[in-house]
């Protein structure tokens, strides 16, 4: 396998960056969430650094501790307007095991289920149709004013109708299962509150089978926008990482629960069926001083070599099966387009996305068409826990949430690696490509600055979700003279101390003698 | 003979001793309040249910009825004053209603609701206030407390255990426990209490069920306060 890491670690930090030329991709656009990209660009326009930031901050570990374990799901789907059910339900695992359940009913785990494929589904066909549809469609260098769902509603509105009408199905599968369409509160501790009832079932199965029939086009549409410039599809941002999923007990794609599988590029296991409360072990994360975002890593392999991709597709290159037939067609021509190894192009994301995407619509109607969702059997009890965690496969990735409660019941830690937060090195190291393949040496242009946000939309990252520690984010400030010459510089570390660089950090203070 | 005062031009029967608002909730018309409980002696603190009788603003719940009062309530001065009341009552506790587990279920939102208050128009004072989860099975969540004093006069009126009470003046006034260690866990506060059961916020809460009935299903979702009534009226329904 190519190393196509290759000349693009060294960007992260730039030796000198007095005499480099700053430029920002402030907002990013058609991305959730408030991010920004800098790039420092020496005399000849060759990029010395280019970083992914996260701007904007949310602070949830830290002010949901001393709160009761049971609003904890509906508390922090708050974290986001687009995936909240899988905040919702990863939060709802792991307080079934504070309040000492294992396993569901029948009824309460399908209704679940349910509801998180409707999730996967409106939020899979958001991101391809509305945020990264216009860039595929058009081009990368299309006029910035018709490269949106707009421009794409006007030339394509068949295809922008299905989008819409996809999500649209998707929202109401959340309705019926969670209550609501955005935020629900029907995931409770050791169950569900409500079951689907008969008439909302009615309401949706016959519109199952055009659903699955328009995922399957927008299956087609993604692959046939990838393969009709292969060459510069395959190498774009393209980067060899390892692939981090749950699966199945049996290795099937499964989006709601399973153990942790991790892959190296080779497609070989580096750890493989973990049981996901065992995540410490396994996953460590990294603070950097640049970044709101911690980079998490796989503990074994260290920082850099133990980077990891979750996501679409981290999913169907890790399973070994997906357990619905039309979706596993997919999956085997996905994998046979890398002859069976890991499909590693950075935009095959969008592929294994509408995969994914005809496996959720092909599961709600198998699911729909089943009575057990309709069950009485709602919930059931056991003995109280000190702590849970709870795992599950977000659209954007592997999401993990853990909490620790006292003996009142009160929230005491909270630790959550979102799926964005999962693949920040990947994106970093994505972008740095771009830059290297496409920059260097060029003048700076819209359509080349777009490049680099067709990479990061490609992997569909919730910037909002991603920040969310408190207090520990390490900061370094700079006084800089008129011409441009540092005065004095002060940083804050992780643990919130604060001091010069070239001293240890007091806890009570800083120096600002000079 | 049957003594009448007239709210808002309808002639409203009253049986003398009675106040504005025992005459106003027996005759089935709607006055605001968050304060009041027809089991409990008349606060007055909250003055939503303040009204305008014969020109002078009086609270409903602490004035006696008169024969030919002429009560104000439901005119566009008057539902201005509460919804600033309202917002006052917004901004100084943490209510965030779309993290709380009483959203659905609260008189206070009800209210606010009924009142047309959208949003606050003052700055929210964020107070840091910790939860006391001590007992067994229940939790106090002072954000949420608007000093109603409902759970104060419950427990010392019905229950007999002054288990509550207010320390402080002003904006300093606060939700205390009757405990040398200030926690609800020492006192003998129990479930069964009149005071478990009347606040119409969401400080007292009971451990465990927050979101065991579904948003949809919650005593205001389907109709306004205006006719469904208090918190306190609905147990049966809470959990």
């Amino acid at each position: 396998m190519a190393d196509t890491s290759k000349g693009i670690d060294e960007l992260e930090t730039a030796q000198d960056t007095a005499r480099l030329k700053r430029v920002a991709i402030e907002p990013l656009t058609r991305v959730e969430g408030h991010g920004k990209v800098t790039l420092l660009l020496d005399e000849d326009n060759r990029v010395q650094q280019a970083r992914l930031h996260i701007v904007e901050f949310r602070g949830f570990e830290k002010f949901i501790q001393g709160r009761p374990y049971w609003e904890l799901p509906v508390t922090v789907q708050r974290l986001c307007g687009i995936c909240p059910v899988s905040h919702h339900l990863g939060a709802a695992k792991a307080v079934d095991q504070i309040v000492g359940v294992d396993a569901l009913t029948p009824t309460a785990e399908k209704v679940r289920r349910l509801m998180h494929l409707g999730q996967t589904l409106q939020s899979h066909a958001l991101h391809f149709f509305h945020l990264s549809s216009p860039d595929l469609l058009f081009g990368y260098d299309d006029a910035v004013a018709h490269r949106n769902i707009v421009g794409v509603l006007a030339d394509h509105p068949d295809i922008a109708k299905q989008g819409v009408l996809l999500r649209k199905f998707g929202q109401e599968v959340i309705r019926i299962t969670a209550g609501k369409r955005i935020h629900g509160t029907a995931a409770v501790p050791g169950g569900v509150n409500k079951a689907v009832s008969p008439q909302e079932r009615d309401e949706l199965l016959p519109q199952a089978d055009q659903i699955i029939e328009w995922a399957q086009g927008a299956l087609e549409l993604a692959k046939r926008i990838l393969f009709e410039d292969l060459e510069s599809a395959r190498s774009f941002a393209a980067i060899d990482t390892n692939m981090l999923s749950l699966v199945r007990a049996d290795g099937a794609l499964d989006l709601y629960h399973g153990g942790l599988r991790a892959l190296d590029p080779a497609g070989q296991p580096i750890f493989d069926h973990v049981d996901y409360r065992q995540y410490g072990d396994y996953i460590h994360e990294q603070v950097k001083p640049w970044s709101y975002m911690k980079f998490p890593f796989i503990r074994s392999l260290g920082p850099d070599a133990g980077a990891y991709r979750v996501g679409p597709l981290a999913r169907v290159n890790t399973c070994d099966l997906i357990d619905t037939p039309l979706a596993e067609n997919a999956r085997q021509e996905f994998r046979a387009f890398a002859d069976n190894g890991l499909v590693q192009s950075t935009l095959a994301y969008h592929w294994a996305r509408m995969i994914e995407l005809l496996h959720c619509a092909e599961g709600i109607k198998i699911l729909l068409d089943d009575p057990e969702i309709m069950g009485h059997e709602l919930r059931v009890s056991g003995q109280m826990r000190d702590h849970g965690i709870g795992v599950i496969e977000a659209p954007r990735g592997t999401l993990f949430h853990h909490y620790e409660v006292d003996e009142d019941g009160l929230v005491t830690r909270a630790n959550l690696i979102v799926s964005t937060t999962n693949n920040n090195r990947a994106m970093n190291r994505s972008i740095r490509r771009v830059a290297v393949d496409h920059f260097d040496g060029r003048e700076v242009t819209e359509p080349l600055l777009n490049r680099i946000e067709i990479a990061i939309r490609a992997y569909d990252p919730c910037l909002s979700c991603a920040t969310h520690a408190l207090g520990k984010m390490p900061l370094e400030v700079e006084l800089l003279d008129a011409e441009g010459q540092r005065v004095s510089r002060l940083y804050k570390n992780s643990k919130g101390e604060v001091g010069l660089p070239d001293r240890e950090p007091t806890p009570r203070g800083c120096y600002i003698g000079d | 003979m049957i003594e009448h005062f007239s709210l808002d031009g309808k002639r409203i029967p009253f049986q003398p001793g009675q106040t504005i608002m025992d005459a106003a909730m027996q005759a089935g018309e709607y006055i605001p309040h968050l304060c009041h409980n027809p089991e409990f002696r008349p606060r007055g603190s909250c003055r939503l249910c303040v009204v305008r009788a014969n020109g002078r603003s009086v609270a409903a719940c602490t004035s006696p009825a008169r024969e030919g009062l002429e009560v104000e309530s439901d005119t566009p001065d008057i539902q201005a004053d509460r919804r600033s009341l309202l917002q006052m009552l917004f901004v100084e506790g943490n209510h965030l209603c779309p993290a709380c587990e009483k959203s659905g279920n609260c008189q206070l939102q009800a209210v606010a609701y009924y009142c047309g208050m959208l949003a606050p128009d003052f700055t929210h004072l964020y107070p840091v206030r910790e939860l006391d989860g001590s007992h067994p099975d229940f939790v106090l969540d002072f954000n949420r407390c608007i000093l109603c004093e409902l759970c104060v006069r419950a427990s010392r009126d019905a229950d007999a255990k002054g288990v509550f009470g207010i320390s402080g003046r002003g904006i300093g006034a606060h939700l205390i426990v009757n405990a040398p260690s200030g926690k609800l866990g020492d006192t003998d506060f129990d479930p069964h209490d009149r005071a478990a059961q009347v606040c119409p916020v969401g400080a007292i809460l009971p451990k465990h069920k927050g979101y065991d009935v579904p948003i949809g299903r919650r005593i205001y979702d389907r109709k306004p306060v205006s006719l469904v009534g208090d918190v306190a009226d609905h147990q049966e329904d809470m959990s």
